[in-house]
């Protein structure tokens, strides 16, 4: 056998309470030896199913029902094993698995234990396939720390994951499932969870390790940017069976089958042009009905574009607590958010991208009231009259608190399970005290058909709904009290792609028919390139660059916004992800950023004016040619 | 990591004075005091009741004293070792505890053990194989102890273990034991008593670990670390003590704060019920004839295995929660 794996006809059942569920419907594919296969399709389409059953780790309810999967174990001269035919737990299997096919798992936190430091974790699977001293395994384990780029190895070793940032703690899992030498690497979305930056450097880690490894990746992923730029081979999976499959150049030059043609076209990019709108695999029908438009009117005499929401050095500080348990410590002070200015105007959509930890979620915390800021002002103009949001009373701010809504990122933590779609939608009309119970209940029979769900369901339950049906639902609570505001804090960044593309859409339709104003905050620069009309862009705490979409990504001035432009993995073949130029760019530490860009204490910046309300943060005292616009 | 401990220590010093003073109050609350009970006690049973006795033992143990400066000599006293004075058994309160205290803590250990050697391997059973036969059948076991008052299962303990065993009923040893010194006889008598008052003590704990170390380790299984340790090839058991069954010690070790009181104020019923020469009993009487000093001596005894508990449990939970060593100083 020339393969490193071959699956025939694989066929796997979930015995659920209903009955059994086929997951994997006769699936066969390859692996060859050192080659990188992408397994692409959506949540449920039973990729991270082939992925355990390869690993002999499927969940209990779950049973490969027939087929083979045929593993030639590079260790033991390419002896062919069915993998399907060994006891899961028995010690021939548990010497393939971490041994000659190991896997890493989409989250870096939850994928490490907190009690064992990193260096255990690691040797442990050392240790467990190679008969090899304490020292020496202490060694390798150092060795392979610095080889997935750890700055500092040797104290790296006796760290805990939840003292590692999620880049370092994913390279920690790397380095455990590397730490033997597999043949085969099986990834399962290994950089979902991550930002685009991180991303970059991940990728760029898993191909640098097999090309000196020498071993096959099965790269799992719904994420076709990644595929392009890691894949030899491509299969698409869709409801447990194969749609197509093929080498990388065939599948994005000619895409034969329908889903995988739909696919492309729901992802957002950078080339779509001004008002070209996603194509997804399933479109929503929705309706408007009269209460929604029946909105309380804007005084005629009012400009148009006036600014709905202006923010002005708005600042928030964390403390960490002086006194540690174990004596005192030095209090440090995180500043989260440092003297942000933006202005939202009437019906625009405002996009807020940056990395996690940026600030950007605090940001609209501190609009919502949600936490306290330190300093400046958030000012909301309410049909001509203006009020501070940060100083009026609590009792004034009942009334304003109406006039904004909040979407959130994880649908099911947003959503009260114990509650029903109606009650939920209802919440916000009954604290508010809106209507009478038939007035309300009409109103939320017109909400669900304007987010394109049935009435009918509404008295079901939050978990009987798919992650995109429950963002509608929460889409369809914020705007129960008809906000003027939308704060959507990564509304889409947990949905598949071809839900991703519907949602987006339902939010820019409804935009247009409900005249509403967004703050749409991200860190998927394609999706608020999408969606918004201006965009902020946002690191340690400071907003770098803000200027409107058309300008922002086709002439990017700030350092830190050409460098995560870099790092966006384009779902084509010519423009792969170029890692070299990439790692000159540097990191995203404001201090080491090239002059006039590099933020110190000693170096006073300013926000400059480059034309078209195009504005970049540099030094004081910059010219604008320095700044090459 | 010292200066921790160090201070944890001051704190227990305010912690406990103000136990001290609550357990005071409480004791001075129901009018009258030990004397007057007394004194009807012996009218009732038509005794003479000599006043002269009365009014010197009045005179001798203040109690003719302001709240405030009984409560003080009180806490004096007990500072030196000196736990006053019993007035029921006319002995200094050492004297009456002290070896009633030794078989109080033989029972309380043997119980614990029992409570942990029965309670983790069903536990772990239990989580392990969720929803089968096994399972269902331990749970309801487990539930069955649950909800068995303490001291029925005494009487029947007892009454099978006589008819069987031929052991004596009540006591902790044969009656022959009772005040001789220590020998190998005796500490085998003493054996062949302990099991009864372990089980019935020890069942309704056992019954609750079970149930609590099952919700937790169950919580624990379904976490993607469990599914990381078996891809790394880690054989079964292994996988499972080493990481989820790690985790889910934390409740286990949490609750040694509650442990010792619980388990020694909780047998007294059954002491009482078993006729142990243990300090459950005493207490009891105590409070009943409002034998003060012999009652607030106990109090104070169970608050300070309590406080003492719930330091040994914070110690344990730093040492081995590397989470609550290294993150104690960030806030959310």
């Amino acid at each position: 056998m020339d393969d490193l794996i071959r699956i025939n006809d694989l066929r796997v059942e979930f015995s659920l309470l209903g009955g059994t569920i086929e997951a994997v419907k006769g699936v066969s594919m390859r692996i060859r030896p050192g080659s990188t296969v992408a397994l692409v399709g959506e949540s449920g389409s039973g990729k991270s199913v082939i992925a355990q059953s390869i690993m002999g780790i499927l969940p209990k309810v779950g049973r490969i029902t027939s087929g083979e999967i045929l593993f030639a174990d590079p260790d033991k001269n390419n002896e062919v094993i069915d993998i399907v035919s060994l006891s899961p737990d028995g010690q021939q299997m548990r010497d393939i698995r971490g041994g000659s096919i190991s896997i890493i798992f989409q989250e870096p936190m939850t994928s490490l234990s907190q009690f064992h430091t990193v260096g255990d974790q690691i040797g442990e699977a050392l240790h467990l396939h190679r008969d090899i001293g304490s020292k020496e395994g202490r060694e390798a384990v150092e060795k392979m720390l610095r080889l997935v780029g750890f700055p500092d190895p040797s104290a790296a070793i006796d760290t805990y994951a939840f003292e590692l940032s999620g880049g370092l703690r994913q390279r920690a899992m790397i380095a455990m499932a590397l730490v033997c030498r597999p043949a085969l690497l099986i990834a399962d979305e290994p950089t979902t969870a991550l930002d685009v930056s991180i991303q970059a450097t991940i990728l760029k880690l898993i191909k640098e390790l097999q090309a000196e490894l020498g071993m096959a990746v099965l790269m799992i992923t719904h994420d076709l940017g990644v595929v392009a730029n890691v894949a030899d081979e491509v299969v698409v999976l869709y409801h447990g069976k194969v749609m197509e499959s093929g080498c990388v150049g065939d599948i994005f030059g000619k895409p034969g089958h329908k889903y995988l043609q739909a696919l492309i076209k729901a992802v957002p990019h950078f080339d779509m042009k001004a008002g070209e709108r996603l194509t997804p695999v399933h479109e929503i029908d929705y309706e408007s009905g009269p209460l929604m438009s029946a909105k309380e009117p804007w005084p005629s005499d009012l400009d148009k574009e006036a600014t709905l929401l202006s923010v002005n050095g708005l600042t928030k500080h964390y403390t960490t607590r002086k006194q540690s348990w174990f004596g005192s410590r030095e209090a440090t002070r995180i500043t989260a958010v440092d003297g942000v200015n933006f202005d939202i105007k009437r019906g625009e959509c405002l996009g807020l991208v940056g990395e996690s930890g940026c600030g950007k979620s605090s940001v609209s915390k501190l609009i919502m009231r949600a936490i306290s800021s330190d300093a400046g002002t958030v000012t909301f103009n309410d049909r001509g009259n203006i009020v501070d949001l940060l100083s009026v009373e609590d009792e004034e701010m009942m009334p304003l608190r109406r006039k904004i809504q909040m979407i959130f990122q994880d649908p099911v933590g947003s959503l009260n399970p114990r509650m029903t779609v109606f009650d939920i939608i209802r919440e916000p009309l009954v604290i508010h005290e809106i209507g009478s119970a038939r007035e309300q209940a009409d109103m939320v029979r017109e909400l669900v058909r304007l987010v394109g769900l049935d009435p009918r369901f509404l008295n079901r339950y939050p978990h009987s709904f798919s992650g995109g049906q429950r963002q509608r639902i929460g889409l369809a609570r914020a705007l129960a009290l008809k906000p003027d505001l939308l704060i959507c804090d990564e509304p889409v960044s947990a949905l598949d792609v071809s839900i991703q593309a519907q949602v987006l859409n339902l939010f820019k339709d409804l935009q247009k028919d409900l005249n509403l104003t967004y703050l749409f905050i991200s860190h998927n620069l394609a999706v608020v390139d999408y969606i918004a009309d201006r965009i902020a862009v946002m690191c340690r705490g400071r907003i770098v660059e803000i200027a409107p979409r058309e300008l922002l990504f086709r002439n990017p001035v700030h350092h830190y916004t050409r460098r995560l432009m870099a790092a966006v993995p384009y779902p084509d073949l010519d423009r792969k992800l170029d890692f070299s130029s990439f790692e000159k760019l540097g990191s995203n530490e404001p201090a080491s950023w090239p002059k006039p860009f590099a933020i110190r204490p000693d170096l006073p910046s300013a926000m400059f004016d480059l034309g078209g309300e195009h504005y970049v943060l540099a030094a004081e005292g910059t010219s604008p040619r320095e700044l090459g616009s | 990591m010292v200066s921790y401990i160090f201070r944890r220590l001051l704190i227990m010093v305010p912690t406990l004075l103000a136990i001290s003073m609550i357990v005071f109050i409480i004791i001075e609350l129901p009018p009258g005091d030990y004397l007057e009970s007394y004194v009807a006690e012996l009218q009732a049973q038509g005794e003479n009741v000599d006043p002269q006795h009365i009014e010197f033992l009045r005179e001798n143990y203040g109690f003719g004293d302001p709240p405030v400066q009984r409560y003080l000599s009180w806490i004096g006293g007990m500072l030196q070792g000196d736990f006053g004075y019993s007035f029921e058994y006319r002995l200094p309160v050492t004297d009456v505890v002290g070896d009633r205290l030794f078989l109080t803590i033989l029972v309380s250990m043997a119980t614990i053990l029992f409570t942990w050697m029965i309670a983790f391997p069903i536990g772990i059973y239990s989580a392990t194989h969720q929803y089968s036969w096994g399972d269902y059948g331990l749970t309801f076991i487990g539930l069955l102890g649950l909800a068995t008052p303490n001291f029925l299962l005494a009487l029947i303990l007892l009454y099978f273990a006589n008819v069987y065993f031929g052991t004596s009923i009540g006591g902790l040893m044969d009656a022959e034991f009772i005040g001789k010194p220590w020998s190998l006889a005796k500490a085998i008598s003493v054996l062949e008593h302990l099991w009864i008052p372990v089980v019935v003590i020890g069942t309704s704990g056992t019954a609750g670990m079970i149930r609590r170390l099952r919700a937790n380790l169950l919580d624990e299984l379904q976490k993607q670390y469990v599914t990381t340790a078996k891809a790394k090839g880690l054989a079964p058991f292994k996988a499972l003590v080493k990481y989820p069954l790690r985790a889910a010690l934390n409740f286990f070790i949490s609750d040694i704060g509650n442990l010792l009181p619980s388990i020694i104020s909780g047998a007294e019923l059954v002491a009482v019920v078993m006729s142990l020469p243990t300090t459950g009993p005493i207490l009891i009487s105590a409070l009943q004839s409002q034998d003060m000093y012999l009652a607030g001596s106990f109090l104070m005894f169970l608050a300070t295995l309590t406080v003492v508990g719930v330091l040994i449990s914070d110690l344990l939970l730093a040492w081995l929660d590397p989470r609550i060593r290294l993150m104690g100083a960030n806030t959310k």
